[in-house]
């Protein structure tokens, strides 16, 4: 292909942030445009679920670029503009004004957008938590030291209610799967997971889903329990997932299977290209289909895009990782966690909350998780990336049972 | 090129050790990276800006002269 000489990025958060920024590094001199729909410029997701929250960090701190580096890019910025549609043929994405911004090159980075309840966001004191607004609303909202009701034990509820905890506040968090982030790491990973909330003090109610939202003067007071419970609650989290933002899309002619439907390159149609959290592609280390919703994906597809889109035309292969952040708990993990996977701990021990374990899929090392265990995880990477026979981490002991467990659809 | 590393800001993940193995390596306790060498030889470069590029916790800067 020709090298394009007018780019244009649809999504203003890491992954189109990165594009843009990699596009230069690589000598591209043509005209950039990124565009983003929240009026901030960009910045970085992961604290604001953590020190964002408690308040331990102020948000400039969180900022990708400053804004001299930003006008160094020599990009035309739009943000707090929406783009609401794709003309393919015409070549132009379409704007909220009415106006719409020519291409030859497209980068769709518009990531998800958080789920939310029927019946439950016009309540003052019910939150969603994706945005650097919705964190500091919630911030706020918390400082009034509530009691607080967290509903999804993903990777965000869990941090959400980490995070009440360290205020010091009365949390209680909310699953319809029997333990927290069993979706993520299988059941009995996710039973430690659920242990160290119950252990810092956070109520779980896990088997149980919400049936309705209590309410005063507009105000949330409570949820009333699939088990028939009531639980008083003036502040509610709702982390119960989330969908790509392809609304915009819709008419675009592109596939949109749970995200941008792409190729091995990432590339969605001949000079579009998705990147981050809203890309669908085929990864061909794994010989599956993945999107995914992890910030260091983000980073690297995002670079993976701006080199295709200057000619590499590689497959983007990576090995995926991942963390999250809970109370004295740094759990980090490579690669990818089938619902059948067997285990194997590679050091340390589950008990003493120190360890590595390995995730086995068809005769091969598909994943390895550590707790509290940087480096050695780091080594055990290699496991994954050499796609290593399951028989051949032998003489390391293999759980009883070994069945990581189903994954509950969603969330 | 001088690096510096905001150790508050990392958040352990070993991207920059993968990317530079001479230039950054982790704590035993807690996987925040360490830097090794604040003024790589120029042969290095190249993994340096890698390693920043690719750091989730935005945790390196380079100055380049």
């Amino acid at each position: 292909m020709s090298t394009p000489g007018n780019v244009v990025i649809v999504g203003a958060s890491v992954a189109g942030l990165t594009t843009a920024v990699t596009l230069r590094s690589l000598g591209y001199g043509g005209r950039l445009t990124l565009i983003g729909d929240e009026p901030h410029t960009p910045y970085n997701r992961p604290p604001l679920s953590k020190q964002i929250l408690t308040g331990t960090w102020e948000h400039d701190r969180i900022k990708l670029r400053t804004d001299e580096e930003l006008d160094a890019l020599d990009a035309e910025l739009l943000f707090g503009r929406s783009a609401t549609g794709l003309d393919t043929v015409r070549e132009r994405v379409l704007l909220d004004g009415g106006d719409s911004v020519p291409y030859d090159s497209l980068v769709i980075a518009t990531g998800v957008t958080p789920r939310s309840l029927p019946d439950a966001h016009h309540l003052a004191g019910v939150h969603l938590l994706r945005t650097l607004d919705d964190a500091l609303a919630l911030r706020a909202d918390l400082q009034r030291r509530p009691t607080v009701a967290v509903v999804g034990a993903g990777f965000l509820g869990a941090e959400a209610a980490a995070a009440a905890r360290r205020m010091g506040l009365d949390v209680t968090m909310i699953d319809p799967r029997p333990v927290p982030m069993r979706r993520q790491f299988g059941d009995r990973i996710a039973g430690l997971v659920g242990q160290l909330h119950r252990d810092n003090g956070v109520s779980m109610r896990c088997g149980t889903g919400v049936t309705r939202f209590l309410s005063a003067g507009g105000h949330v007071t409570g949820l009333e329990l699939t088990d028939g419970a009531v639980l008083d609650a003036d502040l509610v989290v709702v982390a119960i997932g989330a969908d790509p933002s392809v609304g915009w899309l819709t008419e675009s002619g592109l596939g949109l299977n749970n995200g941008v439907e792409c190729d091995a390159a990432c590339r969605a149609a001949p000079g579009v290209y998705a990147a981050g959290d809203v890309a669908s592609w085929y990864n061909e280390h794994f010989g599956a289909r993945m999107r995914l919703e992890h910030r260091l994906n983000a980073t690297e597809q995002a670079q993976a895009v701006a080199r295709n889109l200057l000619g590499d035309d590689l497959p983007f292969a990576p090995v995926p990782y991942f963390w999250t952040a809970q109370y004295d708990a740094h759990i980090q993990a490579y690669g990818v966690f089938p619902a059948d996977a067997e285990l194997a701990v590679l050091h340390g021990e589950l008990d003493n909350r120190h360890f590595v374990v390995a995730y086995g899929h068809r005769g091969r090392v598909v994943g390895v998780l550590g707790w509290n265990s940087p480096r050695e995880v780091l080594k055990l990477r290699q496991l994954v990336a050499d796609k290593a026979a399951w028989s051949s981490i032998e003489g390391s002991a293999p759980l009883v049972g070994a069945l990581v467990g189903a994954f509950g659809p969603g969330g | 090129m001088h690096v510096t590393l905001d150790q508050d800001r990392c958040v352990a993940s070993g991207q920059c050790v993968l990317a530079a193995p001479e230039v950054f390596d982790q704590r035993d306790d807690d996987g925040v990276a360490v830097l090794l060498d604040d003024l790589p030889s120029s042969g290095l470069h190249g993994e340096v800006r890698r390693a920043a590029a690719v750091c989730p916790g935005l945790a390196i800067a380079l100055a380049e002269s």
